[in-house]
């Protein structure tokens, strides 16, 4: 458990500095997600989402099916 | 894998939540703007929490009523996704609100908004149903009384999270009425995508849950075997 809380901390700490500088990077050009319906970038946001999905998804298949063989062997 | 096809659904459900969610045109609402996007994912956490929740109490009554150590193992299961949905809900809730009421509230009107305020409560209390849990050794004590407790916890659910926010001033969108079912802020287009996504995202939560229980049941009953 604190082995995972440790982990998590250092995520925290590797992701934090990249979401500052990425606020600080360009001050007065204000991109809105109009711009990003315009230019196209949008489908960027969602292949990304649905690729994370994907893997959470095929992630709870596999469990699914390892706990359907425990139950097997276990009756 | 076992009893597949609402899982398929689910899969079929959320897929459709997040290519359509992010990709069909929303009503132009003030403030929001964009982000009203979240409805489909923000809100639906909370439609899941309350589900798995009410599922949890109704195994947690039945568990009382037949000291079927199988029911607890239920209701826990179901408690505890109800909560990490809620979590993930207070999570998102508070950064939708960093980006849409900052521009109109000061912090101390943020600070003390009885929505987030009545949330905390809700989910403190069930934190210690789990601490309840954890602390009691006995197997057929420790179900009873978390049994007890969580009937106890249902009956603050829905009075903190739903309706002492809606009678204070909140800058928490639903005041004086449900907006669930106010065609005033949503429109038809949003609804589409709305409803199939609390029946995605609860489906989700059911199927987590079920893995748990199914391991659950395995490791108590080898606890019986060996």
């Amino acid at each position: 458990m604190a082995k995972k809380i440790f982990l998590l901390f250092v995520c925290l700490c590797l992701t934090l500095p990249a979401v500052l500088m990425a606020q600080a990077a360009d001050p007065e050009k204000q991109y809105t997600a109009f711009d990003m319906r315009h230019n196209g970038k949008i489908y960027v946001v969602v292949s990304v989402i649905l690729i994370i999905f994907a893997g959470l998804i095929l992630y709870l298949v596999r469990l699914d099916r390892k706990i359907t063989r425990l139950e097997k062997a276990n009756s | 894998m076992h009893k597949s096809w609402w899982k398929i659904v689910c899969v079929l459900l959320l897929l459709y939540t997040i290519i359509a969610g992010l990709l069909i045109s929303v009503p132009a609402r003030e403030i929001l703007h964009e982000s009203i996007r979240n409805l489909f994912f923000h809100v639906c956490m909370w439609f899941g929490l309350m589900i798995l929740c009410t599922t949890s109490v109704v195994y947690s009554i039945k568990y009382l009523r037949s000291q079927n150590l199988r029911d607890d193992i239920y209701a826990v299961n179901f408690a505890k996704i109800g909560i990490l949905f809620g979590v993930l809900g207070y999570a998102t809730g508070a950064l939708w609100a960093k980006y849409t009421w900052t521009e109109f509230a000061d912090s101390t009107q943020i600070f003390t908004e009885p929505k987030l305020t009545g949330a905390a409560i809700a989910l403190l209390i069930y934190f210690a149903y789990l601490v309840l849990r954890g602390s009691l050794t006995d197997i057929d004590k420790k179900a009873r009384i978390s049994a007890v407790y969580n009937i106890f916890a249902f009956a603050m659910l829905f009075p903190t999270i739903w309706i002492l926010p809606r009678l204070m001033e909140s800058l928490h969108p639903g005041k004086g009425g449900n907006p669930a079912l106010n065609f005033d802020d949503l429109d038809g287009r949003m609804r589409l995508v709305f409803y199939p996504a609390i029946i995605g995202w609860t489906l989700l939560g059911i199927w987590i849950t079920s893995l748990k229980i199914r391991i659950d049941l395995i490791k108590e009953k080898s606890l019986l075997n060996g």
